[in-house]
């Protein structure tokens, strides 16, 4: 029961795509594909989320808040970068405001690619991620455990 | 003694069929909608997810804002299992709700704060219909204590329909389903983000979970009371009772859109009027 993989709450940003990868992540939630079956939440706040799920790639004027939805949200937590957009910065690359992925800002673990991605992509991605949560959470909880023991060791001394 | 050992069922119990209950609530909802739905047991392993997240507090008022809100909820549970009076049980109520709404406003988030103004809004449509029920009872049983009250030979359905009707009615407000989930609006992407709770993260929206689990048992067992009678059948009767009420609800949240305030607290306070009202005086005249 003490499984934590079994609730990722996703956020999902869109950063400058052509809305084609927004509404493959929308019709992951629709009863087809059923992401709730999972455990999947779309939250929308990011003191709530695990996943950041970006679509799209990143610019000049979104990068600030990119990076803020990440610092915002609690650890342990996962990026997922969706569609090549978000990956790479896909047919925008050499625009002269796009920066490229969303790796440029925030670190992403799980790449899916495709133009637009689709709804099964989506979800492997999501499981991918997932796995990494777990594996986050762990080392999570590793820190805090030592963080503990070098405060006791502090008030010992 | 018996009723220590209800209260020791409902502190420990309580969150378990709460959290059951909302299991089912998720599973049924995604059968409505043709979806297979998250497992039964989804509730628990949200809430020991969150657990186990970093905290993050916007403001440290707000751990002690949300424990003091969860310790009122318990105590209204408890108090209402112990037999005693009911009306001290739905003001402790009203002063733990309070406790949500300066949790939420605490963080000055705009979101958070429009969400708990709303909250505000639910209590005044609610509270007319709460204060006429237990009215009710006291005019039925000659008691306000929950003990005096469940000491009957026929269920208070027969004096109290309406009275039942409206806080039937009212309990939509209180379990923040779809109609009128104005402050919370809990599906997901909506106008206000995660309204009362955007700024509650990790442990402190675990707490509220885990209290808006206790706060649903305490509900469905004033329903109960309706129904209870010296007859341990009717123990049963009430426990098929609060199952219907429960999917009545469930019906209720998947099938309807959300309302502006103005429309609900005009709508809940005019069914409390002539379902509750015409109910007491109808009673009044008949005593």
């Amino acid at each position: 029961m003490a499984n934590i993989t079994r609730s990722p709450w996703l956020l999902h940003y869109d950063g400058s795509s052509c809305n084609g990868c927004d509404i493959e992540v929308l019709a992951c939630l629709t009863p087809v594909y059923d992401a709730e079956r999972l455990g999947v939440m779309n939250t929308g706040d990011p003191m709530q989320a695990d996943i950041l799920l970006v679509t799209g790639g990143i610019n000049s004027q979104n990068q600030d808040t990119v990076k803020q939805l990440y610092d915002q949200m609690p650890r342990p937590k996962v990026v997922v970068a969706v569609g090549v957009c978000a990956c790479t910065g896909g047919v925008f690359k050499d625009c002269y405001n796009i920066l490229g992925g969303a790796d440029t800002t925030i670190p992403v673990d799980v790449y899916v690619p495709g133009c637009a991605a689709r709804p099964q992509a989506i979800m492997d991605g999501i499981i991918k991620a997932v796995g990494i949560f777990q594996q986050r959470s762990n080392e999570y909880k590793a820190q805090v455990k030592e963080k503990k023991k070098a405060a006791k060791k502090g008030a010992q001394n | 003694m018996s009723k220590w050992i209800l209260v020791i069922c409902y502190i420990l119990l309580a969150p378990f069929i709460g959290g059951l209950l909302e299991g089912i609530d998720r599973k049924i909802s995604a059968k409505m909608q043709r979806r297979v739905g998250p497992p039964l047991l989804q509730p628990f392993y949200d809430v020991i997810k969150l657990f186990n997240k970093e905290t993050i507090n916007v403001a440290t008022a707000q751990t002690f804002l949300i424990l003091t809100y969860f310790i009122l909820m318990v105590l209204t549970g408890v108090m209402f299992w112990a037999g005693s009076d009911m009306l001290m049980c739905f003001f402790i109520l009203s002063t733990a709700a309070t406790f949500l709404y300066f949790a939420a406003v605490v963080t000055s988030s705009p979101y958070s704060s429009i969400g708990a103004q709303r909250e505000l809004i639910q209590m005044m449509a609610y509270e007319p219909a709460v204060l006429l029920t237990c009215v009710g009872f006291y005019l039925a049983a000659g008691s306000f204590n929950v003990g005096d009250i469940a000491q009957t030979s026929v269920s208070y359905l027969v004096y109290l329909p309406g009275c039942f009707v409206a806080f039937v009615f009212i309990l939509t407000i209180k379990m923040r389903k779809s109609p009128f989930d104005t402050s919370t609006s809990h599906h997901m992407h909506q106008e206000l983000v995660k309204g009362l709770t955007t700024e509650m993260g990790s442990k402190n929206l675990a707490l509220f979970q885990v209290t808006e689990w206790y706060e649903n048992v305490f509900l469905l067992g004033v329903i109960g009371l309706f129904v209870v009678n010296t007859n341990p059948i009717s123990i049963l009767a009430a426990v098929l009772v609060i199952l219907a009420v429960y999917f009545l609800e469930i019906l209720i949240d998947n099938s309807s859109a959300r309302m502006k305030w103005q429309d609900m607290l005009k709508i809940t306070w005019i069914l409390t009027f002539f379902s509750a009202g015409v109910n007491l005086v109808v009673l009044m005249i008949m005593k």
